[in-house]
């Protein structure tokens, strides 16, 4: 008995943190302001993005023509106070649909409360893409076959989510000498990535992996590795209103979500979020984002990078690798095409 | 109606993506091909309707009677002999009838495939395996479609379709194969001949064996192949449709960059198609692929190219640690991505071994990786392959994983890596190594001592060392002689070593690096005065295990050979 019991008791537990995870929404969407809703756009079978955002109006063109051109219907995005112009340009766009709160970030969940909401209320029957402005899904056949390609086959396997690791991508040089201009691809600057330094862990509770590691880990965390940030994300899903992230894009309930990897030596399909956090932009940003502690692990992550991106520092090494295309991260086995032919 | 058609006829069955089956029938029908569509019944009215609209104008074109085709339903079959019929009375031109989906896209001109057909004339094209010899089926029934009942439908009643199955097992219910069919398998794709076809829909026994054959599981993968072999007179037992299922039973699909694979097909149609590839629908329907240059059809490049993709789903990469591959346990396909040599006690007893090993085998030979200060990678490097830190507390924060993305990031390359109880060593990680076959594990066992030797301390000053460093050494040997070891492993005493140290060391090299087996040894650290070191340990209370048969006294030139187990 005792053995069913623990997973019978585990599975309550799981299913209660669940339901708190949903009130939480729905208690948080009340700090949601509507300031553009253009929800009536969306038809059946659109794939939806969701986004939340504060101050990001350099990259904002570039990221919105990135997911227009995959196959993205319709954004739905939340503007955590900025102050810089991002809100303007967003209510301006035909496929965008713009909420604005001055909430609280950390309390909010770190943006998942309000997502969590957003995609309950508009996601369902939909595959729903939860990204942030710096991060740029690449998967498999991607230059080849748009997104609804890849959630068709998806479908069609009787999947409901699909999983894409963080790729924290950086410039060979110091951050600040080479300046992002808006509009342009990001990865032309953060070329270079770390291609074999991951730890990954399962997590029984909520059958996720725990994967981290990458130039974060390598630079700012060799101290602490414990404290590097998580790169293992399920962003692509398809929802129902019974499903809610837990914490970021990391881990969803229910758990069965979150099996993205193959226990027994086979592979799955995968991609691959690449993150084009670190340009010229993180610097004046890290400061500001150390002093808010409005991040995970009270903005820690910010901090170490303040310290350690003065003007100069330079992330690249010489075993840095220069990114091609997603068939150069299927060889080095950082994705996986898995019977997607 | 002219007469005057094309010996070849096609029946589509259309259910989604009506578009583009609408413009597949305009292919077919401007090569003056008589086309017959079945639309189903769930497909949207709106849809069907601009479907008629579109194809209206076509003269040789019919819509048969509508029905609901689910999967693998009995619907599909009555389906198929409806169309075949209406298509058999219209046009009595044709010679051979293609059943297609409306899925299919032609990969030939379709001036070809006519001629072919016509040189072909009254051979059958289906595959039609006798169902003993089938071996493909997913889910395990092949002789038992044809032998219980399936009262439920496998896709939506899945529970209840098993227990079903389950139930006549156990009963032992059975049904009678009605002579004289012999029950066969294979694609519902078919292409067959006039009289073949017009044979099997005007059988005498047709209403009994369709009464069979509504209670067959799947039967459109069964009706005709089954009767195509009470009727014609000549079979070619394949498919002229291409199609490669996957690990599930479902069909794969073909995108626009399959175009060059489609190209070198040796069959006339491929299927599914997804809808959306418009570079496919664009070149094949166009005049394109008959002005081309001709291809040399490859259709094991096809072959390969799904299979690769049906094993990497199944076996996955070997030695890989993913975000969707992480294997639990043992799984076949082994632990590490390749061969890599642990070398204990080595580095210990000659000086400077790692240069001289990196120099005889040629390989960059690494201290010792797990060195509690730092990462010793080869030449001392502060990052290695995939940008691996040589930090302690990173590399200690997952041991084993930085065992795998060592040997996974040098793929190619050996590697070969100092260790020993002296290392940040890990419980987990031992038993990782001792149990992966693609570890090559060399001990000298109590090598570990001679570095404290070294220092010139009294070996009473070193007893909590030397107790700490035994004890990790016994741990680790108890996993290296467990019976559930894989690894290869080689353990020799220190006494047993250096009786023969250009054996041992051969043997070692031999794996590594064969042809440098017979290069000079290297040189060797002084040991005089290490038996007398020992005596003291063992005199102040602390026997050394797998040194006892080390010489405590320097008179035997010697020391004595310890029988093996």
């Amino acid at each position: 008995m005792g053995r069913q019991d623990v997973g019978f008791r585990a599975r309550l537990s799981l299913r209660a943190e669940r339901q708190i995870k949903l009130m939480r929404a729905l208690r948080k969407s009340l700090e949601l302001r509507r300031v553009a809703d253009r929800t009536r756009a969306i038809r059946p079978g659109m794939i939806l993005a969701f986004t939340t955002l504060r101050n990001e109006r350099l990259r904002l063109p570039y990221f919105l023509r990135y997911y227009r051109d995959l196959g993205v219907g319709h954004f739905l995005m939340v503007d955590n106070g900025s102050d810089d112009g991002s809100g303007e340009y967003l209510g301006a766009q035909e496929d965008v649909s713009l909420w604005r709160t001055g909430g609280s970030y950390r309390r909010s969940g770190f943006g998942v409360d309000w997502l969590n909401h957003l995609q309950w209320r508009y996601g369902a029957g939909h595959w729903t893409l939860v990204v942030d402005p710096d991060e740029f899904l690449v998967y498999p056949f991607c230059d080849t076959r748009p997104l609804p390609a890849l959630t068709g086959w998806l479908d069609e396997a009787g999947r409901r989510s699909f999983g894409a690791m963080l790729l924290d991508m950086y410039p060979k040089g110091p951050l600040g000498a080479q300046p992002y201009a808006e509009g342009q691809d990001p990865f032309e600057i953060a070329r270079w990535f770390d291609a074999g330094n991951l730890c990954i862990s399962h997590n029984p509770r909520y059958r996720n992996l725990w994967i981290q590691g990458g130039v974060r880990m390598r630079r700012f965390f060799a101290d602490r590795p414990g404290a590097a940030p998580a790169l293992n994300k399920t962003p692509l899903v398809r929802w129902t209103r019974k499903y809610a992230y837990v914490s970021s894009t990391h881990a969803l309930l229910p758990r069965g979500l979150n099996q993205v990897h193959d226990r027994s030596g086979g592979e799955q399909a995968s991609g691959v979020l690449l993150h084009a956090k670190f340009l010229d932009t993180l610097l004046p940003r890290a400061q500001e984002e150390a002093r808010r502690a409005e991040h995970y692990g009270g903005g820690r992550e910010y901090a170490a990078y303040a310290e350690g991106l003065d003007g100069a520092a330079d992330l690249w090494c010489d075993w840095s690798t220069e990114y091609i295309n997603w068939r150069q991260l299927e060889i080095l086995g950082l994705m996986s095409k898995g019977d997607w032919a | 109606m002219s007469a005057q058609t094309a010996p070849l006829g096609i029946i589509m069955l259309c259910h989604t993506a009506l578009e583009r089956a609408a413009a597949v029938a305009r292919f077919w029908a401007d090569a003056g091909c008589p086309v017959v569509i079945h639309l189903d019944r769930a497909a949207p009215e709106a849809e069907a309707e601009a479907m008629r609209a579109a194809l209206a104008h076509l003269p040789h074109l019919r819509f048969s009677p509508r029905h609901r085709c689910a999967w693998g339903s009995w619907s599909l079959v009555q389906a198929t002999q409806e169309a075949a019929a209406l298509l058999l009375r219209d046009f009595p031109g044709v010679g051979h009838v293609c059943l297609t989906s409306g899925a299919c896209l032609p990969l030939r001109p379709a001036a070809e495939m006519i001629d072919w057909l016509a040189a072909r004339e009254g051979v059958d094209f289906i595959e039609s395996v006798a169902v003993e010899d089938v071996v493909w089926t997913v889910g395990g029934l092949s002789q038992e479609r044809f032998t219980r009942w399936f009262p439920f439908d496998w896709r939506r009643q899945r529970w209840l379709f098993d227990r079903a199955v389950d139930l006549q097992r156990r009963l032992g219910l059975q049904r009678e194969v009605p002579r004289p069919l012999q029950p066969h398998l294979g694609s519902q794709w078919w292409c067959l001949s006039r009289t073949t076809l017009e044979a099997i829909l005007s059988d005498p026994k047709r209403k009994r064996y369709e009464r069979y054959f509504r209670q067959v599981w799947i039967p459109d993968e069964a009706y005709f192949q089954t009767l195509v072999r009470q009727h014609a007179r000549r079979i070619e037992s394949r498919a002229l449709t291409l199609v490669k299922f996957d690990g599930n039973g479902r069909p794969h699909l073909f995108y626009d960059d399959h175009l060059q694979l489609l190209r070198r097909s040796d069959c006339f149609l491929a299927r599914k198609i997804w809808p959306q590839a418009d570079r496919l629908y664009d070149y094949f329907l166009s005049d394109q692929p008959a002005r081309a240059a001709p291809v040399n059809p490859q259709p094991g490049r096809i072959h390969r190219h799904f299979s690769r993709a049906e094993r990497q789903r199944r076996e996955g990469r070997a030695g890989l640690y993913m975000q969707s591959r992480f294997p639990h346990g043992h799984v076949p396909q082994g632990k590490t991505a390749a061969p890599y040599s642990v070398l204990c006690g080595f580095a210990e007893l000659h000086p400077g071994f790692d240069r001289w090993l990196s120099d005889v085998a040629r390989l960059r030979v690494h201290g010792h990786l797990y060195d509690p200060r730092r990462v010793m990678f080869s030449g001392g490097a502060r990052v290695y392959n995939g940008a691996l830190s040589d930090s302690a507390a990173l590399r200690d924060y997952n041991p084993r994983m930085f065992l795998t993305n060592l040997i996974w990031n040098t793929r190619g390359e050996r590697q070969c890596l100092q260790y020993g109880p002296a290392d940040a060593v890990d419980g987990a990680l031992e038993w990782f190594m001792a149990t992966d076959p693609n570890a090559h594990i060399a001990v000298i066992a109590g090598a570990w001592a001679v570095p404290l030797f070294q220092r010139g301390a009294d070996a009473g000053d070193l007893r909590d060392e030397l107790a700490m460093l035994q004890k990790r050494e016994q741990a680790f040997l108890w996993a290296l002689r467990s019976p559930h070891v894989r690894a290869r492993v080689r353990i020799w005493s220190l006494a047993e070593y250096l009786d023969t140290p250009q054996a041992a060391m051969a043997e070692v090299l031999a794996e590594i690096a064969p042809r440098a087996a017979a290069a000079p040894p290297p040189p060797m650290i002084a040991l005089d005065g290490f038996g007398a070191f020992l005596a003291r340990a063992r005199d102040i209370g602390l026997p050394l295990v797998e040194l006892a048969d080390y010489p405590h006294t320097e008179a035997p030139a010697r020391p004595v050979r310890k029988a093996r187990e």
